[in-house]
Parts: C-alpha cells; structure tokens; sequence
C-alpha cells in the first residue's frame, strides 16, 4: 500500500487546520453559509436530508486494516455506528455535526485519509478494479498509476475549477471491471507487440442525466507520457468544456458536440505544444509509487488445499460461497474473497462499526492487512489462503457478511435515494430490499446466472442504473414515487447503455416486474446463456409483451 | 376535525444538521407539530423573513418553505420528501427524529 511521506502528513494536516479555522468562522457568523458551502464541499461536507454528510475518500477502493478500523471508530464516535461504502469506493458517514467534522477529519489524517476531492468541480477520487494486483487475468496493478494520477491531480491550480466534476477509472486487466468505458476518461492498459505496457485512453464516459459510453482518443500511449497526455485532455476539457450549464458541463457533451475525431485533434494538437520535459521526473516518480504496491511475502502454496476441498464437500453452504465470492488469483494456492455487502433484505453497501472491525481483523489474520471497497458496494480481502477460506468464512458469518451472492440478483446496487439524499426524487434502498428478499433463494439465484440489478433514486444515477443489466430509476409524479426499468445496460468490455423497456411501475410493483423480466429469460435462455446473451439476441420484445401485454 | 392546509418553514440547525421548524413564539423546534402554519401569502412571506434573519444569525442554514396541512392540531408535510425528512430514513426507524418520538403523526409512506 501507498504510505503517505512527509509532504504528504503536511498537506493534509493543514487542510484539516484550514477547515477547523473555516467551520470555527462559520459557527461564529464570520463566514455565511454561502461562503462557506465551497469550503465545506471541498472537503467532502454535504447537507443532506436529515443532517450532514461526510464522504471520505478511499483512493482507488484500497483501505489497510488499521484504517477500516478507524473508520468504525468514527462511525462509532462520531456517527450512528455505521457508514454506507459507495459505488465511487468511498464511504459515506449520514449523522456527522459540522462542529465534529474538524476532529473527524484529524482522526482521519492520522491513518492517512481524508475526504479531499469527494465532491466539486475537480478531478475526483480516482477508481479502479477492486481486484487489483491480485487477479489471475490482470497484466500489472493498476495502481500506482492511479496513485500517480491522484499525487498530480490533488490541489492542481490548473484544474481545481474545471466546468463540472472529473472522474477517472483504471484498469491493468482485460476484463473490464472497473466500468472505465462509463467515466470522463478510462485508462485500460495493453501490451504492445514488444510487451511493454501503455494505455489505452478513452474519454467521455458518463451516467447521469445523459449518460454516454466513451470513445478511445489512444489506443495505445506509453505509461510514462500518461499524465502528460492526461494533461492534454484537461486542458481542452477546462478551455471549451461548457460553462453556461451545469447539465452540459461535463466533458462527455463537449466530445459529443465537437466529435470524436475533432476531440481527439484538439488533444493531440495541445499533446504536440506541451512541454514534455517532466516525463522523465514523472516516471521516475511512478517507478517509486509503485514499490509501495509490492506484492506481500506470498507463501508457497499446494496445488491442491486437501482441507479447503473437503470442507467444500462437506459443507454446502460454504461451497455455495465458494462458487460466487471467491475468485481466482494470480497466486497459486491463495485467493479472492469477496464479502457481499447485500444480506437478505438489508440496504446494500452499509456496514457497522462491528462489521467494519471483524473485517478489519479479519484482514490482518488472512489477506496480509489489506482490505478493498468495490464499485459494486462490496468488500473484498485479496490475499486469502485458500486453506484459510473455511475459518474466514464462518468468521464473515458470525457477523452477518457471509451472503453468498456476488454478481447474482440479490447483489443489487443501490444509492442511498430519497431515505438521506436531498437530490433524490424517490426512495431506492427499500427497492432493493424488496427484491432481495423476492430473490432471496439461492439455488433460484444461481440457476438465474450473473445478473446485475443496479437502482438510483434520481436521474444523477449514483446507482449506475444506466449499466444494469436491469436498471430501476426512481422518479416522482405529484408527490408519489415511480420507476423505470432499463434492460441490457452493462459496464464491462461491452460497456452499454440500458434501453427503457416501457411505462414506470409503483414501487410496490417492481418486484413483480423484475420477476416477470427474469422468468421471461428463464422461458428463452438458450444452453449457457447469461440474462444479457438472451437480452442480446431476442432485444426487447419478449420482455416487454411480458411486462405490459396484460397491462 | 380541522384541517389546515398551508406553509411552514423548515430548516437545518447550522451546528449539527437537524431539522427544524419555525415557531408561532420565533422559536426553532425539531418537532413539526410546533410549526407555525402560514395560511395567507403574506403570512408566508412573513416566516420565510424570519428564517433570513435566523440564517443570518447563523442558527439554522437552507431554510424554505414547504406546503403542509395541519388536522386537529398535528402537522403533516404534503410531498414525501419532506415527510421523510421530517421523520428519518424510512429504512432505519431506529435513526431519526421517528426513533426519539420526535417525527410526527404521521407515516412517511401513507398518501
């Protein structure tokens, strides 16, 4: 992991100094709130429904024990004993007082966080694979770039007030599960025929009010002209970006209004005046980021785990968890363990402080003190022995973290919707839980296959309802709360785009429709197709005769 | 049974975020019921200066007004929103102002 240096410890500690002095102002009057919004917002302060929100940054997803642990000191001490992890891999603290943000935020420095670009007109936290560095298809961790990217973009003069805010997502792996294809720009890395690694830049992804799939402006840009190349984008995106409306801000209208092919001439022809002369500097500091991100001191391992076998033959239940939430790893003998977030009916992406700390000392014990947050609200300890799993296992269940449904229906997404947010229209989570419990069958659960269900309560799509394969968006008529549904929405390789599939349902209705979407894929599966094979080569039509044939 | 229908005015306490209400007494309550209910626009316009001042004064921030009615005595928010946001999260009735018996008469979730 990236351990703060001094420059580091300094920069953060005085922004906390800064903020203490600025919400100081604010409780004594000297600053008005319109003053002081900007300030707060910079450092991740919201005023939502009930209270204020805090949203601490978790650089691209990647969180050590010891932090976890602080985070359920702080939802402990400072919160209602719990946080909400997000679909940008942060997390949410719903209850903080703004007199008690300036300590939070100290707590938080001393484990090396913060809550710096988690909300404004900048370049956000960047994102990445919550499996980086660990899996068995990846080409190199991605996150040393991304920790790059972070050190360059974090308080940068040029683009701390860019048209609208910026996301970036990583991915060292060919298959994509860092949605890049869905954000202002996506990095995904190749070899080229010599093997050397470059990335491949795509630019003007994005949910939303519009959401877009990005064009590839590079297909292949060697590692160490990445931030100068990044550069380029930037600088076209904050000259031409449109200023005169927030709903056209961000860079994916201006690459649709200019062109790909005009786009990608303005980068170039900014690319070609930069000055190239901190390439060098640049790579010498990645080439030092990226020892942080060693790999830990792997054990040899069998090829065959005899006792991991046969507690998976004794033990269905385990096995079942096996079958979904552990994954490959690049390691032999070790592996992925994912821990849903998603129990029977609970609201997806929350955890206690209980929870928080079991995971915390369940990292230390199994997976060498490091802990992931994935893009899809779940937890994730890298580096398990598989003759660990079983112990880790029945460890997660003592706590209630051992749903075992990663990427199965009841692995929903949801934002936290009209219940906190004062943007939302409607209420997402109780959507959710409705169908969780409706899909609460496992064996029904993977019978059914892969199949993501994504939910936001407003059309700013924090859930990524857009790349669902089923998307439910809540809206509001007079007063009274709707949904509509999307089908075929995806955020991998393929990335796409959802297509409405028809009229809104009531909230109590989308149950009935989402079975209805899915027995009617059950009816039409072909041997082996996942919901979205079937979507694909049937389109819509069968789904909405089902839907609204009897409307 | 009475039913008036009308504004309030609402707000987040500045120091820690809770919401509250404008009183007849100028007052800022975290229960609804303590609302003052403006039936006339005047009247409205009248609460809505009141919370400029309170914002001013650095008491409560984002004040607005929202439509409510209020049935024998209990003031109940038309639009969901500020039902909920009145009550707490609907999926936590632990959390809130519904858990300490601060919310209101009435059900978020009920048309």
């Amino acid at each position: 992991m990236y351990r703060y240096d001094e420059f580091d410890h300094r920069f953060v500690k005085e922004r906390v100094s800064q903020f203490r002095d600025q919400v100081e102002r604010r409780l004594s009057g000297a600053l008005t709130e319109e003053e002081f919004k900007p300030f707060r917002l910079m450092n991740g302060l919201y005023l939502q429904l009930h209270a204020y929100m805090l949203r601490v940054a978790v650089p691209y997803g990647t969180l050590s024990a010891d932090q976890m642990r602080r985070l359920a000191r702080i939802a402990e001490v400072y919160d209602k004993g719990y946080g909400h992890f997000t679909t940008r891999q942060n997390i949410q603290f719903n209850w903080p007082a703004l007199k008690d943000v300036p300590d939070i935020l100290d707590e938080l420095a001393e484990v090396e966080m913060h809550a710096i670009q988690t909300s404004g007109n900048c370049i956000r936290n960047v994102t990445t694979d919550a499996w980086a560095g660990v899996a068995a298809d990846e080409i190199a961790d991605p996150r040393p770039v991304a920790e790059l990217i972070r050190q360059w973009s974090s308080l940068h003069p040029e683009f701390s007030f860019l048209p609208r805010k910026f996301k970036i997502a990583v991915t060292g792996a060919p298959h994509d599960r860092a949605a890049t294809k869905a954000h202002d720009i996506g990095l995904r890395l190749h070899l080229n025929d010599e093997g050397e690694p470059g990335w491949e830049v795509m630019v003007g992804g994005g949910l939303g009010r519009t959401p877009m799939i990005a064009v590839t402006v590079r297909d292949w840009l060697p590692e160490r002209e990445l931030l100068r190349y990044l550069e380029a984008i930037m600088r076209v995106y904050n000259l031409a970006g449109r200023r005169d409306n927030k709903y056209k801000a961000r860079v994916k209208i201006l690459v649709h209004e200019l062109g790909a092919e005009e786009f990608r001439a303005r980068v170039e022809e900014e690319y070609a005046r930069l000055d190239k002369s901190p390439i060098e500097v640049e790579a010498a500091e990645l080439e030092r980021i990226a020892a942080y991100f060693a790999p830990p001191a792997y054990e040899s391992q069998p090829k065959v785990v005899a006792s991991f076998e046969e507690a998976r033959l004794k033990d269905p239940a385990f096995a079942q968890w096996v079958r979904s939430n552990v994954a490959e790893h690049k390691v032999e003998g070790y592996a992925i363990a994912n821990i849903s977030l998603k129990p029977e009916g609970g609201i997806p992406g929350d955890a206690t402080a209980d929870q928080m700390r079991a995971v915390a000392d369940l990292a230390e014990t199994y997976s060498f003190g490091e802990i992931r947050v994935s893009h899809r609200q779940n937890l994730v300890l890298p580096d398990v022995r598989k003759a660990d799993l079983h112990a880790l296992w029945q460890a997660l269940a003592e706590h209630g973290l051992a749903a075992a449904n990663l990427d199965l229906a009841t692995d929903i997404v949801s934002c936290p919707g009209l219940d906190y947010c004062a943007l939302a229209t409607a209420r997402s989570i109780p959507v959710a839980q409705a169908l969780s419990r409706r899909f609460a069958d496992l064996r029904q659960q993977h019978d059914i296959g892969p199949l993501r269900i994504n939910i936001s309560g407003c059309i700013n799509a924090c859930g990524h309802h857009h790349i669902g394969n089923i998307g439910i968006l809540g809206l509001e008529k007079k007063g009274v709360e709707f949904y509509q549904i999307t089908l075929g929405g995806r955020g991998d390789d393929d990335a796409a785009v959802g297509s409405l599939v028809g009229p809104g349902f009531s909230g109590e209705e989308v149950p009935d429709a989402v079975e209805t979407i899915v027995g009617t894929y059950l009816a039409e599966r072909a041997d082996g197709e996942t919901f979205l094979d079937t979507y694909s080569r049937l389109g819509a039509a069968p789904f909405k005769e089902a839907l609204y044939a009897a409307r | 049974m009475t039913t008036e229908k009308g504004k309030a005015l609402t707000a987040n306490r500045l120091d820690d975020g809770l919401v509250v209400f404008l009183t007849r007494s100028g007052d800022w309550s975290p229960r609804i019921d303590d609302a003052a209910v403006a039936q006339e626009a005047e009247a409205a316009s009248a609460l809505e200066a009141r919370g400029h001042a309170a914002e001013a004064g650095n008491l409560v921030t984002d004040a607005y007004l929202i439509d409510v009615e209020r049935v024998d005595g209990r003031v109940r928010p038309s639009h969901i929103r500020e039902r909920i946001r009145t009550l707490g999260p609907t999926v936590r009735t632990d959390l809130g102002k519904q858990a300490e018996g601060a919310g209101g008469g009435f059900q978020a979730t009920a048309p």
